[in-house]
C-alpha cells in the first residue's frame, strides 16, 4: 500500500504552512524516523520525519510553496515492489477531521492539547460531549479552554463541572488565536436580572449587524487615536457668506444650506488626497491605495445606525455633497438606502457636535482605516500671540487602523485636516 | 402479596380472564390433555372444558390463521406458541392477516388475539430454538408487543392483552417461568399496556432493558452499588408502543444510558431506544450510549459457547462504567 504523507499540523491553530524544502528526493529510500522535508509557519521552522518506511514515490508538493492546507498530501511514499508510475495525485486536500495528524508533528505541538489522556482530538476539532457543551454554554465558559477527560480528549461533564469550580478562564496564548472570546450566555445574563423586571425585545437585523461588526472591528482592528482642536471661525464666516449667496428656486428657497458637516465631510475627503497614504484598506496579502476619498457619514435612525457613503466626495462641491447628505439621511430614517449607498467606503465621519459633546473616539467601520468624530464647536478662551483670546472651537478624534495608517502617517492626515478646517477656502480650490 | 411463579401468574391471568368473558379461549399445541408444553394452561381444561382449551396438529400457519379467524368474527382467542422460534411459519397469519386488518378495512374489522409463548434463549435448546424475536415484532405497526420481566406484569399485562381490541404479542421467557415475584392480591389486577416501570431509582446512569434481560440490569445495578454507581434500571414491560417519555426522563437526570437484551445488536431493541434518546435528549448525553446484547452468532448449542454468547451482568457493569468514564 502507498502511503500518503500528509502536511502535519505543527501546532493546533495551524491551518497552513509553506513547505521550505524536500531534505529527500523522489526515488530516495527512506527509514523510519529519516528527516523528510522542512515546514514553515510564520513562528517556526520544523522538521517533517518519516513515519514509514519505503520509496519516496512522488513529492506532490515542491519546495518553496506557501500555504499549503494541514493534510493535504504533499508525497506518497511506495513499499519495495510497488510500482510508483501508477500513483496519481489525489485532487484535493482531505478533510482535517479524517485524517489523522502525523505522529512527530503532534508531538512537536507544544500546546495544551499534549497534556490530554488517551490521545489528542485531531488539529482543529474539538470533542465534548453533548451535556458537556450545553453545561459549558450555561456557565458561559470557552469549551477549547477546557481540558477532556474522555476518550480522544473529549470533554465530558466533570471536566466542565471541575472548569466552573475552577473560576474565571485564563486564556493560555498559545490558543487564543484560534478561539473567539464568547460572552456570557443569554441565560446567565440573565439571571442578573429579576424576571419580568425587563422586557425582552428581539433584535432585528440591523441590531445584529451593528452588534457583529462592531465587536469584529474592536476585535480585529488595532485602534489608536489623534485628537486635534480646530478654530472654526473662518469656517463659520464663509459658510454664512456661501449660504448668503446661494440662488433662489422658483418658489424663493436658496437652492442649498451647506452646514458644518458638509465642510467636515469635503475637508476629510481632501485632507486625504493631500495624504493619499492614508487612504487605504488593510488586506492580509495587500494594502489596497484607494484612489478617491469615500467618506462615509454615520446617520443616527431609530433602532441603530447606518453609514451612507459620499463617493468621490473630494470632486464634489459643497452645495452636491449637501443636498446628497440631505437625501441620504431622510431616505436612512425611512430605512430606503440600497446597499450600494451604505457599503464600501474609504473613511468616515461621526459627528455628535449637535448632543453637545465636546470629545469621543469612533470605532473603525470595516473596510475603513480611519474614522473621524467630531465634536461640538463652541466657544473657548484660547491663547493666541501670549494672550488669551476667544475663538470657537471643535475637538477632533481620528481613530486608525494601525495595519494600514501608522501614527505619524496619521497625524500627517489629521493635521491635513486641521489646515483646511481653519483655513476653508484651501478645500474650495 | 403473594409469592407467584411467573407460569402460575400466567395461568391466573388466561383463568380470569375466561372466567371474565366467554369469548375468551385459548389454543395450541398440547395446552389442553397435557396441561400445556411449559405448564401454562395447568388446570384449564379441567375448568372450562375442550371447547374453549383446545389442542391443535403441530401446524402454526393453520392454527394461528384459525384463530386471527375466530378473533375477526367476534372471538378473543390466545394463541399459544410453543415457542416462538415455531411462529416463523405463521408469520404471514400474524402480520398481513392479523396486525395490517384494522388498517386495511377502514377500522371496519378488528383482530383482537394474543399470541403468546416463550421467546428468546432457554437453556441448551440451540440456535432453531433460541432466537429473541422482540426486534422484528416491534417494527410492526398494527401490533402491540408486550415482553414482561416480574409475575406481577406478566399476570397484569396478559389481562390487559386479553382486553386489548388489537393483536398483542406476549414474549415469555422460559428460564423465567420457574421464578417468584410478588404478585398482588386483588380482584381485577391489570397493568396498561404502554408503561415502562422504574424498576430501580438511581442518579449516575439509566439501564433500559426487559423481559430477562432485567435480571442482568438489576445484577448490575448492585454490583455498581457497591462500587458508587447508582443505576436507575427501568424495565419496558412494552415495547411497542414504547414508553420514550419514561426512558428520556431518565436520561435527561443521569445523562448516560446503556441498553440490554438478549437479541441481537443490529436493528435490536437498543438501537431503537438509542436512536429515541438520541432524538430526544442529545444535549443531555454526556456519553455515547451502549448496548448489551447477545452475540452475533446463531446461538451455540454448546453449554459454555452458549454462555459467552448471551449478555452477563458484568457486562452491563462493564458498559456502565464506560459510559460513566470510570
Amino acid at each position: 500500500m502507498p502511503v500518503d504523507i500528509l502536511m502535519p499540523a505543527l501546532s493546533p491553530t495551524m491551518e497552513k504552512g509553506n513547505l521550505a524544502k524536500w531534505l529527500k528526493k523522489e526515488g530516495d529510500t527512506i527509514k523510519s524516523g529519516d528527516v523528510l522535508a522542512e515546514i514553515e509557519t510564520d513562528k517556526a521552522t520544523m522538521e517533517v520525519e518519516a513515519v514509514d518506511e519505503g520509496v519516496l514515490a512522488k513529492i506532490l508538493v515542491p519546495d518553496g510553496s506557501a500555504d499549503v492546507p494541514v493534510n493535504q498530501v504533499i508525497g506518497i511514499i511506495t513499499q519495495e515492489g510497488e510500482d510508483a508510475s501508477s500513483i496519481k495525485a489525489p485532487a484535493a486536500a482531505k478533510p482535517v477531521a479524517a485524517a489523522p495528524v502525523p505522529s512527530q508533528a503532534a508531538a512537536a505541538a507544544p500546546t495544551p492539547l499534549a497534556s490530554k489522556p488517551n490521545g489528542a482530538a485531531p488539529a482543529g476539532k474539538l470533542f465534548a460531549s453533548p451535556l458537556a457543551r450545553r453545561l459549558a454554554k450555561q456557565a458561559g465558559l470557552d469549551l477549547a479552554l477546557i481540558s477532556g477527560s474522555g476518550p480522544r480528549g473529549r470533554i465530558i461533564e466533570r471536566d466542565v463541572r471541575a472548569a466552573e469550580k475552577a473560576g474565571p478562564q485564563v486564556k493560555p496564548a498559545a490558543a487564543s488565536a484560534a478561539v473567539a472570546p464568547v460572552g456570557m450566555s443569554d441565560e446567565t445574563v440573565k439571571k442578573f436580572f429579576e424576571p419580568g423586571s425587563y422586557e425582552e425585545v428581539p433584535h432585528d437585523g440591523m441590531r445584529k449587524t451593528i452588534a457583529r461588526r462592531l465587536v469584529e472591528a474592536k476585535q480585529t482592528i488595532p485602534h489608536f487615536y489623534l485628537s486635534v482642536d480646530c478654530e472654526l471661525d473662518a469656517l463659520l464666516s464663509l459658510r454664512e457668506q456661501i449660504n448668503k449667496s446661494a440662488p433662489l428656486s422658483k418658489e424663493g428657497k436658496p437652492l442649498f444650506k451647506i452646514s458644518v458637516n458638509d465642510f467636515i465631510i469635503k475637508a476629510l475627503a481632501v485632507a486625504l488626497q493631500r495624504v493619499p497614504d492614508a487612504n487605504a484598506t488593510w488586506t492580509e496579502a495587500a494594502m489596497l491605495k484607494h484612489r478617491h476619498s469615500d467618506v462615509g457619514v454615520a446617520v443616527s435612525i431609530p433602532g441603530g445606525l447606518i453609514t451612507p457613503v459620499i463617493r468621490k466626495a473630494e470632486t464634489k462641491s459643497l452645495p452636491i455633497i449637501s443636498n446628497e447628505m440631505k437625501d441620504y439621511a431622510a431616505r436612512a430614517k425611512a430605512r430606503k438606502l440600497k446597499p450600494s449607498e451604505y457599503e464600501g467606503g474609504t473613511t468616515a465621519v461621526s459627528n455628535l457636535g449637535m448632543f453637545g459633546i465636546k470629545n469621543f473616539s469612533a470605532v473603525i467601520n470595516p473596510p475603513h482605516a480611519t474614522i473621524l468624530a467630531v465634536g461640538a464647536g463652541e466657544q473657548r478662551v484660547i491663547v493666541k500671540n501670549g494672550a488669551p483670546a476667544v475663538a470657537t472651537v471643535m475637538s477632533v478624534t481620528l481613530s486608525t487602523d494601525h495595519r494600514a495608517v501608522d501614527g505619524a502617517l496619521g497625524a500627517e492626515l489629521i493635521s491635513a485636516f486641521k489646515k483646511l478646517i481653519e483655513a476653508p477656502i484651501g478645500m474650495l480650490v | 402479596m403473594v409469592s407467584t411463579t411467573v407460569r402460575e401468574a400466567l395461568r391466573d391471568a388466561m383463568a380470569e380472564e375466561m372466567r371474565r368473558d366467554g369469548d375468551v379461549f385459548v389454543m395450541g399445541e398440547e395446552v389442553a390433555e397435557y396441561q400445556g408444553a411449559y405448564k401454562i394452561t395447568q388446570g384449564l381444561l379441567q375448568e372450562f372444558g375442550d371447547r374453549r382449551v383446545v389442542d391443535t396438529p403441530i401446524t402454526e400457519h393453520g392454527f394461528a390463521g384459525l384463530g386471527a379467524g375466530a378473533a375477526m368474527a367476534g372471538l378473543k382467542p390466545i394463541v399459544e406458541f410453543m415457542t416462538f422460534n415455531f411462529a416463523m411459519q405463521a408469520m404471514d397469519q400474524i402480520i398481513n392477516s392479523a396486525a395490517k386488518t384494522l388498517y386495511m378495512s377502514g377500522g371496519q374489522m378488528g383482530c383482537p388475539i394474543v399470541f403468546r409463548g416463550p421467546n428468546g434463549a432457554a437453556a441448551r435448546v440451540g440456535a432453531q430454538h433460541s432466537q429473541d424475536y422482540s426486534a422484528w415484532y416491534s417494527s410492526v405497526p398494527g401490533l402491540k408487543v408486550v415482553a414482561p420481566y416480574t409475575a406481577a406484569d406478566a399476570k397484569g399485562l396478559l389481562k390487559s392483552a386479553i382486553r386489548d381490541p388489537n393483536p398483542v404479542i406476549f414474549l415469555e421467557n422460559e428460564i423465567l417461568y420457574g421464578q417468584h415475584f410478588d404478585v398482588p392480591q386483588l380482584e381485577d389486577f391489570t397493568v396498561p399496556i404502554g408503561k415502562a416501570r422504574v424498576a430501580r431509582a438511581g442518579t449516575d446512569v439509566t439501564i433500559v432493558s426487559f423481559s430477562i434481560g432485567m435480571t442482568y440490569a438489576l445484577k448490575a445495578a448492585e454490583l455498581l452499588q457497591a462500587e458508587g454507581i447508582e443505576a436507575e434500571v427501568i424495565d419496558l414491560r412494552t415495547l411497542r408502543p414504547m414508553d420514550t417519555d419514561t426512558i428520556l426522563a431518565s436520561v435527561k437526570k443521569t445523562g448516560r444510558c446503556v441498553t440490554v437484551e438478549e437479541g441481537w445488536a443490529q436493528s435490536g431493541i437498543g438501537a431503537e431506544i438509542i436512536a429515541r434518546v438520541m432524538e430526544g435528549a442529545f444535549d443531555y448525553l454526556d456519553a455515547p450510549v451502549i448496548r448489551v446484547t447477545g452475540k452475533d452468532v446463531p446461538m451455540p448449542y454448546a453449554a459454555n459457547l452458549e454462555k459467552l454468547a448471551l449478555p452477563t451482568a458484568a457486562d452491563v457493569v462493564q458498559a456502565v462504567k464506560a459510559v460513566c468514564y470510570k
